[in-house]
This record gives structure tokens, sequence and C-alpha cells, in this order.
């Protein structure tokens, strides 16, 4: 089971910019691709920066484009490629890059928050949830996801449309609202007008790309979203349910709406994802067009700014008198004590108006 | 020090697989401001790799299972050596911790009546596993990721922000815990993804930063478990028991070489798998240790009736606990009944039909079809020993967690003394929620009390950061983190693995002393940014002195028990039970002290009958139990 020397090309480089590499390195009986990265590590290149965790296509971490195609380092054997062939391997292409393979995936924590969690069934201690096989299994296909985010990285909803990215949660969370609905025990009855009106599921054209990329197999098109959208089509239909659903709606619900962390400025959202569209996508120039300020669209929103912090009052609700009591010197930031001034430009989300030459 | 990123919260939990995400929940529920700090994404700990299910006597598939029984087990299992306590509470408390998951939208396997399904598991009486599937890990860090997202949502309801209270650091890693007066009052560490660093100021700190496996060659493990908390807790000051234990998983994979090491399910054997040799033959039944013989079938046919009529029938030998079928593999192989390469079979393939194998073993399936192009519902798995879990950890107060530093506490598979010399399937992930529950009440109820402010002192933090940036200092010209890392776990692998002697133990001593000098010598190039060369050149010292730990407990422990096997030692010595290795720093060397068990009350030692104590307790403590007895029925 000697080992051969393969051809490897691998993206290099960080937020600045990189290009491709290439190596040539041993590849031994049974290998996947993860372990010529980590070989890599280990002799060519010890700062290479990779994700993961289990090698066994349980925990997500490895996402990387192969050859093009968006996979798991962790589960693509080394067989499946000729001797000859010239393995290139770069990082996810819709999420920005750190460093390397490793992109930032905040969005997807992002848009997790954004989706109002299981509603436990009032009146239902714990223990006495009765649910059977056949009823949680629908849910539990949803469940198997292990957050891989391939489908996040191939949906051209957003892969292409950075200016997407914002009114739209991708088929990850399109299967968990789905995931939701289902649930027997959810005690929540809008999942689905939700997935319309803050997950933008009205743009997915049903092209089924995440379908074929999930590793786990999830029938994420047909079993999560083709239903979800058929309800809200239907619902959409009539004028009245639907006027009647947005009047109770939106001012009985504690959703968490908006995206912003920071707890300064909401900004709304673009009245086309709130349309009802009988699963024609709104293109993305339309959309875009519909945002109201022209520096928005280079906001570097998935990036957050620390939150402000509330001051440290004492128990009689002001602040202490002295710098010997508080806990820092000096008088408290209105920023919060634990952000460092000035704050990096990165972090800020915030695009002066004059400078249009970025974006 | 000035431009360091600070933050001020009142419990700091470091991890975030199970028991992190259970403590933190309970910190935030009890008002406590509090940050989550994990090596990895939130959501990828180790954790999610569980697969097997979560022990809790709920008795939903036999009535006849109850806090008692799963003692007892844990007892057995643990071979007496558990903090009797924490086997108790533990017992007591499961059941409520996986009801309270559903009501956090968790999704558990269903028996016919709609309550949550149970399975076996090796050492356990009755099914007792609630499970999904053969991913239960994942079902539980996904419902606690998912809860702490909900607290969010709530805390952004009240005040505008998301993270107001809770907050997860991600892919951030701990170097330092402070300690002022013999009081925490912080921790140290840097973003992965930048290479900042950052300084948490805190009354109380949590650790939840799971195992030690990474510095065995064959392992389960990830990279993440570099034995950080260990390390961390012996720095601080505070005391590791048990490290002599480590349990090797009986059946990891052992082909293909690159993924030697990981698991399969018990799952597979609990559900009608069985162990061949290269002879074709059911070898369990050669192996079943006197102590357990009552317990388990003599014959394949009582052995295959198990499974449909448990109540009138003995398990099957392959049920045995892990550290029983680990030695029995390792001496097959030894006697050259083993497969090609170098395991023995695993067989589903012949016992159900295919479709129930894809819908029982669902993960497995896909492994082994990916991995190894192996399909399990035609052919058989080979499968070998591989390090899993270690039982050694932080000693704690069993019912609060703390350690012996004030305002530390330790949770999950990084505290010591639930599992004795050897864990059960299934009762780790129990483990995680009953006392990770448990570890954020009191850590909350602690910061309540504690002084405040709480300070570090800019000394200690510019030390902090020395030690961090040195490996990068030193530049290519040092040592390789990669090389010392396999050098590492090949002399654990070798000399402190499943079958360990004196000699090799002390050989084992000498390297480890020698590879601790050079890792001070390590040194990596490139720069701060997710750069994994300088992130595992900072977890070595770690590694390093973990390892000093197991090699040294092992080579006092003379005799074989659980986790622990010495051929030159290969009875269990009823005298040793009463003794707990205890680690301690002292400088930079670890240094051991022999403690006395705590002594089990009496009303737990009468849930035994006398045959069976009689094979674990000195004839000293066989009379105490005699006259307790005798009081009993006078
Ligand atoms: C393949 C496999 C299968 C298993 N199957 C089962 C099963 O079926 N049933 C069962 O009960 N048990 C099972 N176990 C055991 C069980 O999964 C683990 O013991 C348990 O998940 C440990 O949980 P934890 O919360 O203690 O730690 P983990 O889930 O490992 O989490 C540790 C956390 O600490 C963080 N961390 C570590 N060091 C640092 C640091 N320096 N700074 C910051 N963060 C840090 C990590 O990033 C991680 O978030 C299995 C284990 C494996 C490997
Ligand atoms: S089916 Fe919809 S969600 Fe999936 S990739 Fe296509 S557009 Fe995106
Ligand atoms: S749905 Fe599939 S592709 Fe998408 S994140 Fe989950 S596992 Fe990955
Ligand atoms: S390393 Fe976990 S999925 Fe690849």
């Amino acid at each position: 089971m000697m080992g051969e020397v393969r051809n490897f090309r691998v993206w290099r480089g960080d937020a600045d910019g990189g290009q491709l590499e290439d190596f040539q390195v041993e590849v031994n009986d049974g290998e996947v691709v993860l372990d010529i990265i980590h070989r890599l590590q280990a002799t060519q290149a010890p700062d290479l920066a990779v994700r993961w965790n289990c090698k066994a296509g349980k925990c997500g971490s490895c996402s990387m484009e192969i050859n093009g195609k968006p996979r798991l380092g962790c589960m693509t054997r080394m067989s499946t490629f000729e001797a000859t062939e010239t393995v290139t391997v770069t990082p996810l292409r819709t999420f920005p890059v750190i460093r390397d393979l490793v992109t930032d995936v905040s969005f997807n924590y992002q848009k997790a928050r954004e989706l109002p969690a299981f509603a436990p069934p009032a009146g239902v201690a714990p223990g006495e949830y009765r649910m059977q096989q056949v009823d949680v299994e629908r849910s539990q296909e949803f469940r198997k996801c292990i957050e891989c985010f391939l489908c996040q990285n191939v949906c051209h909803v957003v892969r292409d449309h950075e200016e997407n990215k914002k009114a739209f949660s991708g088929p990850r969370f399109f299967i968990r609202a789905a995931e939701l609905d289902m649930h027997p025990l959810d005690a929540r009855t809008d999942r689905k007008d939700l997935a319309v009106e803050e997950q933008g599921i009205g743009y997915c054209n049903i092209t089924k790309c995440c379908t074929e990329v999930c590793p786990e197999h999830i029938k994420i098109t047909d079993n999560a979203i083709i239903p979800m959208k058929e309800r809200a089509v239907d619902r959409r239909y009539d004028p009245i349910a639907w006027l009647g659903s947005k009047i109770f709606h939106r001012d009985q619900l504690d959703r968490p709406a908006g995206h912003t962390t920071t707890g300064v400025a909401t900004a709304e959202r673009p009245a086309s994802s709130r349309q009802p569209d009988a699963g024609s996508p709104s293109t993305p120039a339309e959309h875009a067009a519909s945002h109201q300020a022209q520096g928005e669209i280079s906001m570097n929103w998935h990036r957050e700014a620390p939150a402000g912090q509330a001051a440290p009052v004492g128990s009689d609700g002001r602040l202490p008198v002295t710098e010997f009591t508080g806990q820092m010197a000096g008088a408290q930031s209105p920023f919060g004590d634990d952000v460092p001034l000035p704050l990096p430009v990165d972090d800020i989300n915030y695009q002066h108006p004059s400078r249009t030459d970025e974006g | 020090m000035t431009n360091i990123e600070r933050h001020n919260y009142d419990v700091v939990v470091i991890g975030a697989g199970g028991a992190g995400l259970r403590a933190a929940i309970e910190a935030r529920l009890a008002g406590k401001k509090t940050a989550i700090i994990s090596k990895s994404l939130f959501g990828k700990a180790h954790t999610v790799m569980a697969e097997g299910g979560a022990a809790a006597a709920m008795g939903n598939v036999n009535s006849r299972d109850n806090w008692m029984v799963h003692f007892r087990d844990t007892m057995r299992g643990g071979k007496f050596l558990n903090n009797f306590r924490m086997a108790e509470l533990h017992a007591k408390e499961a059941p409520d911790r996986i009801w309270e998951l559903e009501t956090y939208g968790a999704l558990f396997d269903r028996t016919k009546d709609g309550k949550i399904s149970q399975r076996n598991f090796g050492g356990h009486e009755y099914p007792r596993l609630a499970h999904v599937g053969d991913r239960t890990g994942l079902e539980l860090i996904r419902t606690l990721q998912q809860k702490i997202v909900s607290l969010q949502q709530e805390d952004f309801a009240a005040t505008g922000n998301y993270e107001s209270r809770i907050r997860v650091f991600a892919e951030t890693t701990i170097t330092e815990l402070f300690v002022e007066n013999d009081r925490i009052t912080g921790c140290f560490g840097y973003y992965r993804e930048s290479g900042e660093f950052v300084l948490f100021e805190a009354p109380a700190v949590v650790l939840a930063t799971g195992g030690i496996g990474r510095s065995f060659k064959v392992t389960s493990n990830s990279w993440e478990y570099t034995g950080d908390g260990h390390a961390l807790a012996l720095r601080a000051g505070a005391a590791l028991i048990n490290m002599e234990f480590v349990q090797f998983h009986p059946t990891g994979m052992v082909w293909p070489p690159s993924v030697k090491g990981i698991l399969v399910t018990e799952s597979v054997r609990g559900d009608g798998g069985v162990l061949r040799n290269s002879e074709g033959k059911r070898f369990m039944f050669d192996y079943v240790p006197d102590v357990f013989r009552k317990q388990y079938a003599e014959t394949e046919e009582e052995a295959d009736r198990w499974y449909t009529d448990p109540d009138n029938n003995r398990r099957p030998p392959e049920l045995l606990p892990r550290d029983e079928v680990a030695r029995a593999i390792n001496a097959e192989v030894k006697a050259g009944r083993g497969s090609p390469a170098g395991g023995v079979f695993l067989d589903v393939s012949t016992r159900m039909p295919a479709e129930v194998i894809i819908k029982r073993l669902p993960s497995m399936h896909h492994q082994f079809k990916e991995l190894a192009d192996v399909d399990i519902t035609k052919q058989p798995m080979e499968v070998g020993p591989t390090c899993h879990y270690v039982m050694g950890g932080v000693e704690v107060d069993p019912d609060t967690e703390a350690a012996a530093v004030s305002g530390l506490f330790a949770v999950g598979e990084v505290s010591g003394g639930m599992h004795g010399s050897n864990r059960l399937g299934g009762n780790s992930l129990s483990d995680l929620l009953v006392f990770g529950k448990r570890a954020g009440e009191y850590a909350a109820r602690y910061a309540d009390e504690a002084a405040r402010p709480v300070k570090v002192s800019p000394a200690a933090v510019n030390a902090a950061v020395e030690t961090a940036l040195a490996p990068l200092g030193r530049g290519e010209g040092g040592e390789s983190p990669y090389a010392l890392q396999s050098e590492l776990q090949q002399t654990m692998n070798d000399l402190v693995g499943i079958i360990r002697r004196r000699s090799e133990l002390e050989e084992s001593l000498a390297r480890l002393a020698d590879l601790k000098e050079r890792i001070k010598k390590v040194g990596v190039g490139g720069g701060r940014r997710y750069n994994p060369g300088w992130h595992l050149a900072l977890d070595l010292r770690n590694m390093v002195i973990v390892s000093e730990c197991t090699a040294k407990a092992a080579l006092e422990r003379e005799e074989s028990r659980g986790g622990h096997t010495r051929e030159d030692f290969p009875k269990m010595d009823p005298s040793w039970r009463r003794v707990n290795l205890v680690c301690s720093l002292r400088g930079e060397d670890v240094q051991l002290e022999r403690k006395p068990l705590p002594k089990m009350r009496p009303e737990l030692m009468e849930l035994f009958d006398r045959a069976e104590l009689s094979k674990y307790l000195t004839d000293e403590e066989l009379a105490e139990f005699d006259a307790l007895a005798g009081k009993a029925g006078a």
C-alpha cells in the first residue's frame, strides 16, 4: 500500500487576497482529501488553515470546495479522482475568507437567531410529551442536519448576489422552519408565514442545488421548501386571510426581527420580501432596487460590531461615585466598557455615502 | 496589556459541548451574565459525535427499571471505584434532564405508546438509552444550542441585544486561568480567527473542556481533546483523580489506515451485532469474567433469545462493559485470530435484514460506505480498540461540581469520579446534563456571593501574553509541533495503552520528561491569524502534563481494574478499591498522592447483594456490611 505522489492545488490567502499554490504530496490507500490537507500541514505548510473535528462526516466543520464542488473534506475519498488528476481545493465561495480554507460563516448563526425557537405547548409537563414515531420522523429528517452550510454555500440566491443575504435565510433555515412547522407539539402556527415574510423563501426558485450537495441527503427542496411554499401560496391567494394574518400577527408577536445585534438602528426589511409571490422569485435586480440606501449594499453587515453594554449600576441604580469602587478608571464609555476604541474599520457597519469605490 | 480586549462576566463557561451548554443555560436562567467559550464553532463540540444515546432510567421500555438499578449498573461498570454520591445523583436526576430536553424541542425516537424509546447498551441491565437513530449526540447538542438561541431571543426582546446576557465566543481558545488569593479571577485566551488575545474577568469559571484522547495515536477523539481543562485546573492548583483510567472503546474502525480509530457505535452490538474472529467463532463467550457470570448468557441460543425476550434470558457477552470487550479483542488479535487489518469482525449483515440495518444504524451504514467502501448490510466490519474517553478528571464536590480552588467548577468529561474506573456507554451524555445543570446552578450561586469587583493583575496578563507568543517568537527554528505531537501520541499508545507493564510505564515517563523539555522549545512560522501550527504548539504543554498524570498514576496503581490493565498485576485488588490516586502540580512536575475513597452510605450499600460485594470489598469492609445487614435484619 505504498503511497503515490499526487498533485494538489490549494487556495492560500486571506481577506486581502491570495492564490492557488501547487503541492506534490503523498497519497495512501483509503485516504480522504482532509488527510491530504493534514499531511500538507505536517510536512510542507504548517500554517495551512482548515477546520475539522470529527473526520467522520458528523460535525460539518470541514466544508470546502473540491474541484469546484462543495464537499466535506473528510468524506471525499481520494480514490474518486484519477491518479493523474490535479485536485483543487478552495474555500467556500459564498462566505468571506478568513484564511486559506477557513471562511467566516457567521451569516448562518445570525440567521439562526432570527428564526423563532421551538414554542413548547402550554400545559404539557416535561415527561408528558407523547408523540408517534411516524409524526416525529418528518422533523427528524431535518434534524439530521450537521450545519456544514454546503447548501447555503451553493444556493445561487446568495452565492452570486451578496446583496440578497440580508433578506434570505437560505436552505439550512428553511429546513429548520419546516422542522418546527412539522413538529407535532410546536405551539406556533405561523411558521409558513414567517418563512415568507422573515426568511425570504420566495427568492428560492427550486433549483435543487442545495439538495444535491447535502451530505446528509436531506431532501431539502422536496420535503421542506416545497411544502413550506405551498401553504404559504394558498393563503396568499385569499386576500382576507392574508390581510388578517398581517394585522394580527404584526403586533402580537414577540418575534425577534431585524438583522442588527447592536441594538442601534434596525434597517426595515425590504418590501419585496413581504410581497406575496406565487413561486416566481423576485429577481436580484428588483430586490436591490428596493433597497432604500445605496450604502446598504456594500455594508459589511455579516461582521458584527460588539454590542454596547449597559453601564454597571449598583444596587441603588446609580453609577459608582468614585473610581475606587468602579470597575474601571475614568468615566463609563458611552459605547460600553468592553469596546476598545477606535473601532477597527472592518467592524463598523457604516459606509460613508461619498465613498463609492467599494462594494 | 491595555490593548487587550476585556470582558466582565458573572460566569464564564469554557467548553460548548453538552456539559458547557447545559451549565450556561442554568447560569443564564439564574440571571447571571454568562459567556460560553469554545475552540471550535458553536454546535461542533465533541458531543456532536456521540452516537448511541443518553442513559436515564425512565422505564419506558421496561417498567422494572428505576434509579436504583441504574445506580447499581453504574457502580458495577466502574468497578465500585465511582464516587457513589455522583453515581446516585446521576441515576436519580437523569430522567428529568432528558424530559427537559423535549421542552427545548428535542425529538427522540418513540415507543409505540408515544414515549421516548430506550435501547440496550453494554453494562445496562434494562433498555435505558434515549436515542435518535445513531446520532443522539447531534440531537443533544443541537437542542441545547437552539435553547441558547431561544434565550438570546428573549434577551433581544427585553434589551434589544441578543448577547446582553449570554454570549458565545466561538473559535476562542483559553490558555490560562487566573487565581488571586486562592480565588478564580478570570481567564485568558486567543481568537483562533485573528490571533488577538482576550481577557475575561469573572468570579466563577466552569471548565467543560472534554477529554484528553488526542494524546493517543489511535483515538476516536478530535483535535480539541488535548486535555486543556485538565491542565488548566492543575495549573490553577486543583487536583485530578483517576487519571490512570482511560477507556479504550472496543470497536473503532481499523481500515483504511487514515480513519483508524473512528468509532463504530456500541448500538451495533446492542441491536444484535456479534463479534467473530478469523475462524468465524463468537469468541466473547470465552471472556466472561467471574464477576459478571450471572448476568451473561452461556450459549449462543440463549444470547439470541435475549433480544426478543430479555426477561427470561441472559444478555449476550458482546454487551459486557467496554473494558472487557476491548481486552478480549486485544487477546484474540494477539493470538493470531484477527482480521487482515489487525482487528476482529463485527457483523450485522447476517443478523438482520438490510432495511432494518439502514433504519436502525443509518450513520454507521453511511460511514462504512463512504469511508471504507464496505456495505454493512452485506459484509462484516473490521474493528479494533480505540482510545475513547478518560474517566479521570478534576476532583469536584459531587453536589456542586466545585473544584478545590474557589470559583472553579468542572463538569462533563473533564471532571472525575462519576464513572470510577470505567464508564458505561450512554452514561456520559446523561452525566453532561445532570452535572451541567448543577455546575451552572452552583456557579451562579457562587457568583452571587463572591466579592466584587474581580480584577486580574496586569502582571499576570502580561505573563500569559508572553507564554502565548513564545512559539511564534522562536519561529521555524524551534521544534516542530507536529513532530512533537506525533512522538507524544506514539509514546502514549505504545507504552501507556490498553495493556500496561512496569518497565514500559517507566520508559514512558522518561520519554515524557524529555518531550516536556523539547516542548518548551517548540517554534512555528506564519502569523497569528488562524495558524494551526501555533494553536497546536500551545496545546502541547497541556497534552504532555496530562499524559504525565496518566502514566504516573498507571505506574502507581498495581492492580487491574476497568480502564487500567497491568499485565504484571492482572487481578483486581480490593484494597486498591479504597484508594484514589490524586495528581497535583508541584512546580512543573506532577505529584501523586493516595487518598481514601468516600464511603458509600449504608442504604446504598444495601442495594447490592453480599455475593456481589464480596468480589469488590475487603474482608474488613464486608464485616462492616454484615454488621449493618444484621442490624437491619434484627
Ligand atoms: C465517537 C464518540 C461517540 C460517543 N458516543 C457516546 C454515546 O453514545 N453516549 C455517551 O453517553 N457518550 C458518548 N461519547 C462520549 C461523549 O460524547 C463525551 O464524553 C461528551 O460528549 C463530552 O462532553 P463535554 O461536554 O464534556 O465536552 P465536549 O463536547 O467535548 O466539549 C468540549 C468543549 O470544550 C471546548 N474546549 C476545550 N478546550 C478548550 C479551551 N482551551 N478553550 C476553550 N474551549 C475549549 C471545546 O471546543 C468544546 O466546545 C462518545 C464520544 C465519542 C468520541
Ligand atoms: S432550491 Fe432554492 S434554496 Fe435550494 S439552492 Fe435552489 S434556490 Fe437555493
Ligand atoms: S441541510 Fe444538509 S447541506 Fe445544509 S447545512 Fe444541513 S447538512 Fe449541510
Ligand atoms: S471533520 Fe466533521 S464533518 Fe468533516
